[in-house]
């Protein structure tokens, strides 16, 4: 009998065979740790070395461009005398007497631009503004996107029926002409509003930037919308809102505790993928010179105002263009990992 | 008033299908199904998919607006669409529950199972603080074989059989007299179903309760209910008592849904004579005129496709719908 | 030794998840003569399709072969190449999934979906291949199939689409058909009509299938052969007869126990397995029933059961059958 031979060899005892009581039976029955979702997605975000990488990346150029500036020692707006155009690294001739005199002069390590501005400080203001500019036209993106979406999906049928149409109608508008537009209609109007106490910020930012918050408010968020409404549909549908329609839970709390509490993975996927679209598009607009106002800079203006000396000092277009690549990238690559690990269809 | 304790009458529930004005078309989910429930009593419903078995418990409860039709439930009205009745429906929220087929679907995967069963609890306010609102979720979890420990942990981490207790604790929560089993087992593992279905019938015992349980599985629907309605394509063709249905099924449709049945015995299975139904079921937006079975019945005549048959009571609680009940059998 | 056309021996295949590896398969060995029909039951989760698909090569990610031998027909499955299994699938051996509305391509037609495949594993012309797309319509019991040829997959009902799916695995004549819950998502009269279209087929064609399924019932009808699977083990393995009249193991009992009777003429209550599936996370360490078993000792705990033979083909894994050998044993010396 070779399966008892078997047997013997794991040296079997009579009191083998006594019937395992039931606690011992319960103790093979491991219970598992106990993950709410939120828990569960990060978990799968850490593993995810693509995204925390990028998610280093983002905290690096956020340090860069708001921390760091606070203790650097030059100003965006400073000119220095006679150090017109220098390479990283150098110094005037004038900082170049007072190193020889013994004094410490903080480098230039960008070098610095035409008019004699350190060009490091420009690029972190000019990184700031791009990620502030992303940052708020996303928010106001999510904001009316967000409402829009879930109103129209929640309400249905005949609300549904034109709001989407009303989309469908911003959709075919040209958005760089509305920019343009937008800048020529409004720059008269808000200078004089500029002159009211109170509203001296907006020469600050510009008409341009306002024109492009403006035109972001009024045409990005039908991409958002759509997503919001498609995503609010099939939650509608789900069984728990009918279980919990027929616990007669009401319209509001449905809303509250179900619906936007399972849009919420979603919603900061697609809020986080927004952000480098935005960046992309104010940098794109400076670039065409109708973004930020000078002397703020911003990355696209910076590349733009680069590009006639690009022969002779091709650094200071690189640095900007290379920080919009990273910024863009690294946001695009953290937002795939946020949906690897928060979006539930992905996950099994 | 109405002698029993759940009554159903000519209740028709139709959904749009596409088609403008005169020419809007409908899907005829339910039509024309009347039945009654006692108290304490379980009334299952068989049939194939798109027969609207599922639609008639959904709209019971409301969770669609009824196309036509009455339901009264222990005396009093809870929609009457001749009378425009549409009494408020929170109070028959709370005697009148349901259970989901699909316990992955049915639970939201953001909410702990405490909060889940809780949320009943905090819509009709039956808990005076968050103590006894506690100690009743406690109470719920374990009345389904689940204990505290279970309370705050979310629906991903438990396992089907698991999900489906859940699903059952919160129908339990606000206390209901009538629940609606929609394919409640369905889903489930063969070994987990029968743990299911012992925990409905226990449940039934100690509470009281009324069920209308729905499923397509002939043979556990048998082994809950002490009547069975059998619904083909929005119809009810046959209700009678379980075992009379099974034993001696009138209409040609519950004979070949009986037989189609894979039995679980090599021997039987290997002489057993099926009767094979032709064909598949007809599309609910073009239902055959007449009786809808008659283009799968091997009997049909040319009576069957000019009238709908009548809905009689052929032996003493024997319901059926055929023009050839008496030839047939 | 007899010839077999499938021989799994000692297949160990696991899943290495994000949250640890799940162990599907362990030491899973089937065997299979040409033209038998084999049934695999078991819970969701069991390992019954995961067997049948690492026969096909289509172990889906993160899924790995970890040992065992492979054989069918004469090839090592595990040691060959993506291109080489290509050849293979469709050709000697073919599967029929559980949901004909999704295994079925929407934007082609039913005809260009079987000629496709036709055209794929043989040199005919496509003119011979619509004839055979005809001739395989009108064997799965689809009449005008000259129509139906030209309809696409959402004009047939769900039965109609079934039978498309096994038309397109019979189109070479496949030496194995593995069918992966045929009839889960039919209703019962539909799964009727085609539980008896591939017996007929069966006898027909003469081909070899693996019906996975957890419905007793089907295998009961349609099975010569019957592996019961538990957490990634076959715990029992015997003929239909055996299964059904002479079950060895907790679980088969306890599965067959626990189903409702159609022909009971009182009221009986059901006899459930008590307690929950296996986390196949974080299984026990002995047998991985043992948790639920009502008879479970001390050993069961411990040590996964070796193998017990009843006969030719009749085997268990439980320590229960192992003591009574034993004793048998005993008694005899």
């Amino acid at each position: 009998m070779k399966e008892n031979a078997l047997s013997f060899q794991l040296k079997l005892k009579p009191e083998d065979f006594i019937p395992a009581t039931e606690e011992e039976k319960q103790s093979q029955v491991i219970m598992r740790e106990s993950v709410s979702f939120w828990k569960d997605g990060m978990r799968r975000l850490r593993k995810n070395k693509v995204a925390m990488v990028s998610l280093v990346v983002i905290i690096l150029v956020m340090i860069f461009s708001f921390i760091v500036p606070m203790f650097y020692p030059y100003s965006y707006k400073e000119q220095i005398k006679g150090a017109n155009n220098l390479g990283p690294m150098e110094y005037s001739a004038g900082e170049q007497e007072r190193i020889d005199a013994g004094e410490k002069v903080f480098p230039h390590i960008f070098g610095t631009d035409k008019m004699g501005r350190d060009y490091a400080i420009r690029v972190m203001m000019g990184s700031r503004i791009s990620l502030l500019v992303g940052l708020i036209a996303t928010g106001i993106i999510l904001i009316i996107g967000s409402i829009y979406g879930s109103v129209a999906a929640f309400f249905g049928g005949w609300v549904d029926l034109i709001m989407m149409r009303i989309v469908d109608i911003i959709y075919t508008i040209p958005d760089i002409l509305l920019i343009v537009l937008l800048k020529f209609a409004l720059d008269d109007p808000l200078t004089r509003l500029a002159t009211v106490p109170g509203f001296s910020w907006i020469n600050v930012v510009g008409s341009n930037l306002i024109s492009i918050f403006l035109v972001f408010a009024l045409l990005y968020w039908v991409g958002m919308a759509r997503m919001v409404r498609s995503q609010i549909l099939t939650l509608k549908e789900s069984e728990y809102v009918t279980a919990a329609r027929a616990l007669g839970v009401g319209n509001g709390r449905i809303i509250k505790k179900h619906l936007l509490t399972n849009c919420i993975g979603t919603l900061i996927v697609t809020t986080t993928l927004q952000i480098p679209s935005s960046i992309f598009t104010e940098s794109f607009l400076s670039f065409l010179g109708m973004g930020v106002a000078v002397p703020l800079p911003s990355l696209g203006s910076l590349a733009s105002d680069a590009i006639n000396g690009m022969g002779t000092y091709p650094h200071l277009l690189f640095i900007p263009a290379i920080l919009i690549s990273l910024i863009i990238l690294s946001f695009n690559l953290f937002g795939d990992g946020l949906r690897d690990a928060f979006d539930p269809k992905l996950k099994n | 008033m109405s002698e029993h304790f759940i009554e159903v009458e000519h209740l028709r529930q139709y959904f749009p299908a596409g088609g403008f004005g005169s020419r809007k078309k409908y899907v005829r989910a339910v039509d024309d199904v009347s039945f009654f429930i006692n108290k304490g009593e379980t009334l299952g419903l068989v049939g194939e998919s798109g027969c609207g078995k599922t639609t008639t418990g959904r709209t019971m409860l409301r969770l669609y607006d009824p196309t036509g039709g009455k339901f009264t439930f222990d005396g009093e009205t809870v929609f009457d669409v001749d009378k425009k009745e549409f009494p408020n429906m929170l109070p028959f929220r709370k005697r009148m529950q349901i259970v989901f087929q699909d316990p992955y679907a049915s639970l939201d995967p953001r909410m702990t199972v405490g909060d889940i069963v809780g949320e009943a609890i905090d819509v009709h306010k039956l808990a005076k603080d968050d103590k006894e609102r506690y100690d009743m979720i406690i109470h719920m979890l374990e009345r389904v074989g689940l204990n505290s420990e279970h309370a705050n942990r979310y629906p991903h981490e438990f396992s089907g059989g698991q999900r489906q207790r859940v699903g059952i604790a919160r129908a339990l929560a606000v206390n209901p007299e009538f629940i609606v089993c929609d394919e409640p087992i369905s889903a489930l593992d063969v070994s987990i179903q029968a743990q299911v279905i012992n925990m409905f019938e226990d449940l039934q015992e100690q509470m009281g309760l009324t069920y209308l349980f729905i499923a397509h599985d002939l043979s556990a629907v048998k082994h809950i209910s002490n009547r069975i309605g059998v619904m083909y394509l929005g119809r009810m063709v046959e209700l009678a008592d379980s075992y009379k249905l099974i034993d001696r099924p009138l209409h040609p449709y519950t004979k070949s849904l009986i037989s189609a049945i894979p039995i679980a015995d090599p021997k039987q299975a290997r002489k057993s004579n099926r009767i094979v139904l032709e064909g598949d079921v007809p599309s609910p937006l073009n239902p055959p005129s007449g009786c809808t079975f008659r283009t799968r019945c091997p009997y049909a005549t040319a009576e069957c496709a000019e009238k709908v048959p009548e809905w009689k009571e052929i032996e003493k609680d024997h319901f059926a719908a055929c023009h050839n009940i008496d030839k047939i059998n | 030794m007899a010839e077999y056309l499938v021989d799994i021996k000692n297949e160990r295949l696991s899943f290495f998840t994000p949250a640890g590896e799940v162990k599907a398969l362990n030491d899973v060995s089937i065997h299979l003569k040409e033209g038998e029909v084999l049934g695999i039951v078991g819970e969701s989760g069991s390992g019954k399709s995961v067997t049948a698909y690492s026969l096909m090569g289509l172990t889906a990610h993160p899924g790995k072969l970890l040992g065992g031998n492979l054989n069918f027909n004469g090839h090592q499955i595990e040691n060959m190449t993506e291109k080489e299994m290509r050849k293979i699938r469709g050709n000697e051996i073919s599967i029929i999934f559980q949901d004909p509305m999704t295994s079925l391509n929407p934007v082609y037609t039913v005809g260009n979906q079987i000629m496709e495949v036709i055209r794929l594993h043989t040199d005919k012309t496509k003119q011979e291949a619509k004839e055979r797309a005809k001739e395989l319509l009108e064997l799965v019991g689809i009449n005008e199939p000259e129509k139906r040829l030209k309809q696409y997959p959402h004009e047939l009902s769900g039965g109609m689409r079934q039978r498309v799916m096994i038309a397109i695995a019979l189109a070479c004549e496949p030496k194995l058909l593995i069918a992966d819950e045929p009839t889960t998502a039919l209703d019962v009269t539909i799964q009727a009509q085609i539980l008896e279209l591939m017996m007929e087929l069966k006898e027909k064609l003469g081909m070899a299938i693996i019906m996975i399924t957890h419905d007793l019932g089907v295998v009961a009808s349609m099975c010569e052969r019957i592996a019961v699977m538990y957490a990634g083990k076959i715990i029992e393995y015997g003929t239909a007869d055996d299964i059904f009249y002479h079950p060895k193991h907790q679980y088969t009992k306890g599965l067959i126990r626990s189903i409702p009777r159609l022909d009971t003429k009182e009221h009986e209550r059901l006899i459930p397995i008590e307690g929950t599936p296996v986390d196949m996370l974080n299984p026990p360490k002995g047998c991985p029933f043992a948790p639920r078993c009502d008879e479970a000792m001390k050993i069961c705990l411990r040590e996964m059961p070796p193998v017990t033979e009843f006969g030719e083909v009749h085997y268990t894994q439980c320590w229960l059958n192992q003591k009574e050998e034993m004793e048998k044993g005993a008694s005899h010396e």
